[in-house]
Formats: C-alpha cells, sequence, structure tokens
C-alpha cells in the first residue's frame, strides 16, 4: 500500500510538472523564434507574456469544438485521445534523477523503474503515430489524408536509423534500463571529461548523437521534418478539421514528444543528471550562483525601475531567486535539487536546440526527406553500429 | 492483483480480438488487432517475457500493423459488403462454433499440462540478456538461417515490384 501511495505522488509531481511544461515551452518557442527574427514575442498578458500559456489555455478550452459533418466521428474523436495517450506515456518511465532519502523514506526521482526501459519507450512512442494518421483519415479531407500518409511513411522510414542510433551506445553500456544507462555514464576521464557516452571509449558516441537528434526532429514532425502539416501545401495537415481541446491535443502531444526525444538524449548520451564537470572543481555550486546572479540582477534593476510598479515586484522575484539559490545550498534540498537541475539544463539545451532550428531552417521537399531516410541517415547509422560493435568487442 | 491485472488484459484482448472479426470496417479491424497485440504484450509482461513484450510493441502494435494501416488508407477501402448467407450457414453454424468450443475445452483440460505450472513471477529467464545469450549460442544456425530468408524476401518483394513499375 506503501508503493500505491508511494506512486500516486511521485505521479502527480510528474504530472504537474510536465504540464506546466508542456504549457511554457510554448511561450518559451514564440519569445525564442521572436527574438531570432528581431521582434519582441508576446508580451500583453502578464510580465514579458508570462501568462501567455495560461490565456492560451482558457482560450483553447473555451472555445467551440467544431464538428465536421463529413468525418468519421469515433475515429475522429479516438484520434487526439491515442495522439496524448502515447506522448505521455513515456514520461512515467524516464528517470529524473538518483536515489534519495525524503523523510525517512527511500526511493527514486522516477514513477516506476522497469528493466526495458529503452525498448518500451521506443514501441510507445512509435505508437504514436496512430494518432496523426488516424486523425489524417478520420478527417475525410484530402489534406488531411496526405498529411496522415506523410505523417505514417516518415515515422516508419525515420524510426529504423533512430533505433540504430539508439543501440550503439546500449551496446557500450550493455543495458536496457533508464537508470543503469545513467550509472554507467557517471565519473570522469583524468578527473574532468565526463564520461557520458558522447565522450566515452572505446568509440565516442557523438554519430549516433546526431543521428539521434536529426531521427528525433522526423520522429516529432518538427521542422524541418514538419511535411505532415506543410501550410503552404496542406492547409494544416493532419489537424485541419481539428478545433478547440482536440486540436490542443494533438499540440500538447507535439511537444510531450519533443519533451521526451530531449529526455531521452540526454539520458543516453548526454549523461542523464550527472554533472559537466566534477564536484571538486565546484559543479555543485553553479546553480547556486545562476540563482544569486540572477535575484542581484532583479535587485540591481528595482533600484533605477523602469515601470513604477517594478519597485515592488523585483525586489520579490529577488527574493524568490535568492530563496531557491539557498535551498540548493542545503544537503537535503541539494540531493533533489541538483540532479534536476543538470537533467532539466541538458534535456532544456536540446529543448532550445528544436526551436532554434525551426526558426533557422526551411522545410524539405518530400523526396528529399525520403532519400535523406534511406541513402544517407540508414547507411551511416549501420556503419556506425557496426563500427561501435567491432570496438567494444575488441576492447 | 496479478489475477485482476491478467483478468484485465485478458477481457480486451478478447472483447478486441471479437470486435476484429465483427467490424466491417478494414481501419476499425485493424485498430481492434492492434488492440489485441498491445494487451497480449501486457501478458507477456506479466509473465516474465519482458523482451518479447517490447518485441510485440515495437514489432507487432509499431511497425507490422502501421504499415497495414498504410495500405488501407492508400488504397481508401470503403465498408466491406456483406454477402448473403446461406440457409445452411444459419442453421448449423451455432451448434458447429459449440462443438469447436466443447473440443477446444477438452483439449485444454486433458492434453496440455495443468494449469498450475504456469504462475506469475516465477518464470525469469525472459530479460533480453538470456534472450541474446539463447539466440546466439544454442540457436544460432536457426537464427542465422531465419535473417537470410527474411533478406531473400526483401529481395523477392524489391524485384517484384520494380517489374511492375516496368
Amino acid at each position: 500500500m506503501n508503493y500505491l501511495i508511494l506512486s500516486l505522488i511521485k505521479t502527480l509531481i510528474v504530472v504537474l510538472i510536465l504540464m506546466h511544461t508542456l504549457a511554457y515551452l510554448q511561450w518559451v518557442e514564440r519569445k525564442v523564434i521572436a527574438h531570432v527574427q528581431l521582434r519582441v514575442g508576446p508580451r500583453r498578458v502578464g510580465p514579458h507574456g508570462l501568462l501567455q500559456p495560461l490565456a492560451d489555455v482558457i482560450k483553447l478550452v473555451t472555445k467551440e469544438g467544431m464538428l465536421p459533418s463529413h468525418v468519421n466521428t469515433v475515429f475522429y474523436f479516438l484520434a487526439p485521445f491515442l495522439a496524448v495517450l502515447f506522448a505521455l506515456i513515456p514520461m512515467c518511465l524516464i528517470p529524473y534523477g538518483g536515489d534519495i532519502n525524503v523523510f525517512g523514506i527511500h526511493t527514486t526521482m522516477q514513477v516506476t523503474d522497469v528493466s526495458i526501459g529503452i525498448l518500451l519507450v521506443l514501441g510507445l512512442s512509435g505508437m504514436g503515430v496512430y494518432g496523426v494518421a488516424l486523425a489524417g483519415w478520420a478527417s475525410n479531407n484530402k489534406y488531411s489524408l496526405m498529411g496522415g500518409l506523410r505523417s505514417s511513411a516518415q515515422m516508419i522510414s525515420y524510426e529504423l536509423p533512430m533505433a540504430l542510433a539508439i543501440a550503439a551506445p546500449l551496446l557500450m553500456l550493455n543495458t536496457l534500463s533508464f537508470r543503469h544507462i545513467v550509472d554507467g555514464q557517471a565519473g570522469f576521464y583524468f578527473g574532468l571529461i565526463p564520461k557520458w557516452t558522447v565522450f566515452q571509449g572505446p568509440f565516442p558516441q557523438i554519430f549516433s548523437f546526431l543521428l539521434f537528434m536529426v531521427a528525433g526532429f522526423a520522429e516529432t514532425n518538427r521542422v524541418p521534418f514538419d511535411l505532415p502539416e506543410a501550410e503552404n501545401e496542406l492547409v494544416a495537415g493532419f489537424h485541419t478539421e481539428y478545433s478547440s481541446m482536440t486540436f490542443a491535443a494533438f499540440f500538447m502531444a507535439e511537444y510531450a514528444n519533443m519533451v521526451t526525444v530531449s529526455c531521452i538524449a540526454t539520458l543516453l548520451f548526454l549523461g542523464g543528471w550527472h554533472p559537466l564537470w566534477p564536484e571538486q572543481y565546484g559543479s555543485s555550486l553553479l546553480p547556486s550562483l545562476i540563482f544569486a546572479f540572477s535575484g542581484l540582477i532583479c535587485f540591481s534593476h528595482a533600484i533605477r525601475p523602469a515601470r513604477p510598479f517594478d519597485r515592488i515586484t523585483l525586489p520579490v522575484f529577488g527574493v524568490l531567486f535568492l530563496g531557491i539559490a539557498a535551498l540548493f545550498l542545503i544537503p537535503a534540498g541539494q540531493q533533489i535539487l541538483m540532479p534536476l537541475f543538470w537533467f532539466g539544463a541538458k534535456a532544456g539545451g536540446i529543448l532550445f536546440v528544436f526551436i532554434w532550428v525551426r526558426a533557422t531552417l526551411p522545410r524539405f521537399r518530400y523526396d528529399q526527406l525520403m532519400r535523406f531516410a534511406w541513402t544517407f541517415m540508414f547507411p551511416v547509422a549501420l556503419i556506425n553500429l557496426f563500427v561501435t560493435g567491432l570496438l567494444v568487442a575488441l576492447s | 492483483m496479478d489475477t485482476v491485472v491478467f483478468l484485465i488484459f485478458a477481457a480486451i484482448a478478447v472483447i478486441c480480438a471479437v470486435n476484429l472479426v465483427v467490424q466491417t470496417h478494414p481501419i476499425a479491424s485493424a485498430l481492434s488487432l492492434i488492440g489485441v497485440m498491445g494487451s497480449l504484450a501486457g501478458i507477456y509482461l506479466q509473465l516474465g517475457g519482458e523482451f518479447i513484450a517490447a518485441a510485440q510493441l515495437v514489432v507487432y502494435a509499431g511497425a507490422i500493423m502501421v504499415l497495414f494501416v498504410f495500405v488501407i488508407m492508400l488504397l481508401n477501402e470503403g465498408k466491406e459488403r456483406k454477402a448473403r448467407r446461406r440457409l445452411w450457414v444459419t442453421f448449423a453454424g451455432l451448434p458447429l462454433l459449440l462443438v469447436f468450443v466443447a473440443l477446444i475445452h477438452n483439449l485444454i483440460l486433458h492434453v496440455l499440462p495443468p494449469s498450475d505450472s504456469v504462475q506469475f513471477g516465477v518464470f525469469t529467464g525472459g530479460t533480453a540478456e538470456a534472450i541474446g545469450m539463447k539466440l546466439f549460442t544454442g540457436y544460432l544456425l536457426p537464427f542465422e538461417v531465419t535473417s537470410v530468408l527474411i533478406l531473400i524476401a526483401i529481395v523477392g518483394a524489391i524485384v517484384l515490384a520494380r517489374k511492375e513499375v516496368d
């Protein structure tokens, strides 16, 4: 029973954090793209548009849900449900930190520790294609059908190089459990270079990492592989006929898939929650320094406020940041927050790359996309796997 | 607890299997098949066959069924037309079904080994490592022969497809 309650609490925490991440990821994306394109982005709702996600959620929930008359109703509603389901399930398999002791209870920072975690995530994210394909088909619309077909062909093609890219680091780490994958990347070469699989001998997995990221972009239908919803050819692709909450479901599934891909890349290639440099050179002080610095910036701006109410709000944020900085120094807070900080920093960095690429690159043509998968990605992934296997066998 | 979870998965599998046959729409049937495969994966997991469960999800429910759905969508098949039943089918169908069920029941009761040999959480040889060891030591030849067979099938499929294009 204790296990059940503990699992429920952990699930609740993960769901709450994940939902806020998804909502604010969209804000971050709009802001980053705006700044790349020399705009300011959302800034009407709340300071710097920080309450924009809340406004968007209210808008989407209260909007009228249109049901087109020509759709296949059962599948039309099943599709967004499946998309969200298979985008959110992998989250419960991902570990966010090591073992912790809270109030005398020993537990892991993970909802379930499965011995075949990486395989299950691969299988579940592969099922996500049904949501998109079914949506395209059930909408009974040429554009939607084209979007759904493109999506399924694209996902089948890119799943192969992705699986091969995942297999290479697994050969080196010799396990399928996420926890052991991260444990296998602990430690440092020469006391300085981290033993993450991208740096680890006998064959640093930098090619696998790049292949995985490219395949990840394709699997999540993101730019430059967003052909299933290419606006200027297919209106909005597979979700042309969806509005209000059903549209929001697809939107949420896309962002959840992005988060999953970033988390898996972090766990497999970037050492999970292990710090970038050893603790004796002060890696455990970094988060405190960052937050304390942010707090001090808030205070310095409060002295010469740009707007009248900055005199009140900025010191409040300053105290908040200093409080978080202090939390990172307490041993009890440190054991939970340090892994979260490093995990979040790495996964966040990859998410930033997702957004950066969207703001920078144009879309592929469909034949280019397919040729790229089969004539470049797949052979390179095979060679990479072969070389890794050879070197692991020799060493 | 194990029994409850098993019953849930078993019920989903049976309902989906019946639905697969009853539905007249190809997409609905394909989705039901995915349901059957998914719940089978759950049952494998319960019996300790971790790797088989993951393979079931990745290969069957994931890759193969996506191809099925893809093809059905490409052909854009509508609902199947129901053929008119023959007279003897209407009368003999139910009794024959009952005889068949009785036969299977009899087989399970008397021919198969007693069911108490199947227990949840006892079998531990289903990990990826154990299966890998078996495949690459004891069953290396069948494994390699199967791979070559699949390769031949792929090459054959490509040859056939190319001929149609010309």
